[in-house]
This record gives structure tokens, sequence and C-alpha cells, in this order.
């Protein structure tokens, strides 16, 4: 008998991203407590050193010089090339060329500019609360509310047909699921950057006010259709999967925390500092953020070979007593700007204000309309979604 | 204190401005545009602040 085919299967989840519900698994903490780094298998099943302290997260990821983003493992997809698929896709590439891109973006997410934004996000959070409370309860709040209000912000910004969404959410939802085959999910990347193409040429023909038509207006000589079609095709899922993703985790965060959920909602000073805290508390991309050893070196005296590949977690980072103390607390009062929930380095998070302003304008607002919010099926069935990029929930029932 | 900012590393975040408004700005590219070079008390602790969540590294405080 032949020996059998392996079949194409997705690798055991890293245990960085074994969660329990809202904190890192147990063993982070000792690990955290450890000298060195220790070892761990990526989600691409690569061996890596696992960076969980958050003064070993912050000297990584603001290193791009020693820890290069680029030349890291792409999912094979018949019929592109890996450097095809790096190009425009600014989390894979390291400066100049990173420098480049996001220069040319970094304007239209400016602090201002996002504050101008502010009465139209208002409006879409009213909007998605009156129909719920129209419809009456109970609603599933993620796509209810979570899901919604961050696609069709992004949208409107990007210039991206929301009458597409089910489309592009399904693809982004796949793209980030770490128990399909890879296979799987580089046909689904290749299915998005297909449907890119075909909105970066219609921009192209007929160039509007939104971003897409920024781009192909102002800097069409500067980049290539791929490029073009990498930049939009990451804003458009990092643009709603992730605030999606802690609009809906946070909502229950701060229910299992009344105490929590009634200073945010009474007192309209805690919006920014409680988006802060549930940032560091949650962080929710938690797949470990890799980087390749540019030349030997070392982190908190252990060696790394040139070669090696360094994966931070930021959920570990964020609960470091370094940061704060009693990391394992969820308290919205606090000062925790200075968490890793948005990445370090010249990498951090590009969206960030938009994200913020969304988040401060949609608990706060949220809470207000259903002042007796509460789930509506028992927390130990609340189905968390761990074997993901970003981490969330994969529905939740709320009731008023 | 005085307050530096090297505008090429600026990757324009904003955390700076949302920190400290009175002493950061950013231009129409995001660089950080430093408003109050050596902020007096009541802006001191903020701008620390700021200082302290720049992602980028580009912000650096000199005491004086």
């Amino acid at each position: 008998m032949a020996s059998p085919v392996t079949p194409a299967q997705a690798p055991v989840l890293p245990l960085h991203m074994r969660r329990a519900r809202f904190d890192p698994p147990a063993e982070m903490a000792r690990i955290r407590e450890q000298p060195g780094l220790a070892g761990v298998t990526t989600p691409l099943g690569r061996a890596a050193w696992l960076v969980t302290r958050y003064e070993d997260a912050r000297e990584v990821l603001g290193d791009a010089t020693r820890f290069s983003s680029a030349g890291l493992p792409v999912i094979p997809v018949p019929g592109t090339t890996p450097e095809e698929q790096r190009s425009g896709n600014l989390l894979m590439l390291d400066p100049p060329g990173h420098t480049r891109l996001r220069r040319l973006l970094t304007g239209e997410f400016t602090v201002k500019r996002i504050r101008r934004l502010e009465p139209r996000i208002a409006e879409i959070v009213a909007d998605h609360l009156d129909a719920m409370e129209q419809a009456g309860p109970p609603a599933d709040l993620v796509p209810d509310f979570a899901l919604p209000v961050p696609s069709l912000v992004i949208c409107e910004l990007l210039g991206v047909p929301y009458a597409d969404r089910a489309d592009f959410h399904r693809r982004a939802a796949q793209q980030l699921d770490l128990t399909r085959p890879m296979e799987e999910r580089g046909k689904v990347a290749l299915e998005s950057r297909a449907y890119m193409g075909e909105l970066i040429d219609r921009a192209v023909a007929a160039p509007g006010e939104d971003m897409l038509g920024m781009l192909v207006r102002e800097h069409g000589d500067d980049l290539t259709r791929t490029e073009l079609v990498g930049i939009a095709s990451l804003l458009l899922i990092a643009g709603h999967e992730t605030t999606a993703s802690m609009l809906a985790i946070g909502t229950l965060a701060l229910l299992r925390h009344p105490e929590q959920a009634a200073l945010l909602r009474d007192d309209p000073q805690v919006a920014a500092p409680a988006v802060e805290e549930l940032m560091r508390y949650l962080s929710v991309v938690h797949s470990g953020v890799p980087r390749v050893a540019t030349a030997d070196t070392e982190v908190a005296g252990q060696a790394i070979g040139a070669g090696d590949v360094v994966v931070v977690s930021l959920p570990a980072a964020d609960r470091d007593r370094a940061l704060v103390e009693d990391p394992d607390r969820l308290d919205v009062g606090r000062a925790a700007s200075h968490h890793v929930a948005f990445g370090h380095g010249v990498h951090h998070c590009l969206g960030a204000p938009l994200a913020r302003m969304e988040m401060a304008t949609a608990f706060p607002a949220l809470l207000r309309r259903f002042p007796t919010l509460a789930p509506a099926m028992p927390f130990e069935d609340v189905e968390f979604r761990s074997a993901s990029v970003v981490y969330g929930l994969r529905s939740l029932p709320v009731t008023w | 204190m005085k307050i530096k900012a090297d505008r090429d590393v600026c990757i324009g975040a904003g955390n700076c401005v949302l920190a400290a408004e009175n002493v950061f700005d950013q231009d129409d590219d995001a660089i950080v545009v430093v408003l109050v070079e050596s902020p007096d008390d009541e802006d001191a602790e903020s701008a620390r602040n700021a200082v302290g969540s720049c992602p980028s590294g580009a912000l650096s405080i000199e005491e004086t």
C-alpha cells in the first residue's frame, strides 16, 4: 500500500493564540517571567522565537533594520508570484519602500481629517442603533452593529460599494481564518485582489472623491496597478475586520464588568481612555506579528540567528506589569495609551486614529441607547474566534 | 524641557496629537509639527506621555 498523501490541513493553533476568553493563555504569564525567549510554531508551521515582554516587543517592532517584515513566507497561490502578493502590502515591506507607500496614505488618516468624519461616524452608529431598536430584542451584535458600522465607514472612505459587503466580509473572514487549508486561503486572497482590481480600474476610468480616487489621481503615475490593488485590499480588510472584532468583544468585556460599562456610559471624558484600555486588555491582533532577523543578534539575552523568525505576541506584551499595574484587570479610567495593540515601530496601525474614533463613538452610544444591554446567552457558551489573525466573537446575542 | 522631533523618522501615527494637542500637530501628510518646543508645567506631563507613546521613535526630550 502506498503511503497516504498528507492532507492539506491547518496546523495546530500556536500556543500564543490559545486564549482563555479575554485573557492570553495561562502559560504566557509563565513564559513572560522566564529569561530569554521561548520557542513557538507559527500559524504557517515554521519554528520561531516568541516575544512576550512589553520592552522586548517594543525593541523588536521598533527596529525594522534588525527585524525585517520583508521576505516572510506568503501563502502559495497558483497564478501569482510571492512578489505580486507582497506588492502594495505595507505589512510585508521594509523601509524605504514601505516609507514611500505609507507616506502616500498617512495624510488621509491625520487626527484632524478623522475628526472631520466624526459626524458621519456618529450618524452611521445611530442608524444601526435605530434599526436594532426598531427590530426589538434580541439582536446579534456582530451582524447588526459591530461588523456593519466599521464596514460602512471604510467603504465610504475608500470608495468601495457597500452593496458588495456580503462578499468582501466573507472573503476577509476566510483569509484570516487559520483553520482553513492554506490553498483555500490563498485562493480567496486571489479573489479579493481580482475584486479590488476591478474597483481600481473603475477608479482609473473615473476617479471619485474617495481614497481610491485620490490614489489614482494624485499617485497614479508613481504606483503600479499591482501596488494600488495591494494597498486598497489591505485597507479594506484592516479597515473593517479589526474594529468589528473590537466592537463585539469589547462590548462583551464591558458587559462582564458592569461597573466599567457604567463609567463609560455616564462620563464622556472616559471614552478616550476606555478605548485605549479595551485595546490593551483585548489586543485582538493576536496571531503573532512576525519578523525575520536580518543578522545574528540578541533579544533579552537570547541569541537569534540571521534568518530566524521572531514572533511578537501583542496580547502578552499588553498584559506585562512593565506596562501597567495589575495588567489583568480592566480599568477604563486608567491611562494605558502606551500599549502595543496597534503595533509599534514603522508598521504601527495606519488607521489607528480612525479606529479610535469609531470605538470612542460606538461604545458609549451603544451603552446609552440600551442601558440594560445584556448578553442573551450564558457567558460560558459565547463562541470566541481564536483561530483567526484577528481575535473576536462569532456572534454575540444581546437583549435589553 | 525641550522637545525634539525627527520628521524623517515620523510615520504619522498621530499618537502625539492625541496625547498632547497643545504641543503637537500634524502637517497635511500627517508628519509631526512641534507647536511648543518647551512646554510649560501644565503641558509637560502630557508632552512626556506623547513622547512615550510615539511608535516610530521620532520624538525625544532634552531636559534643560
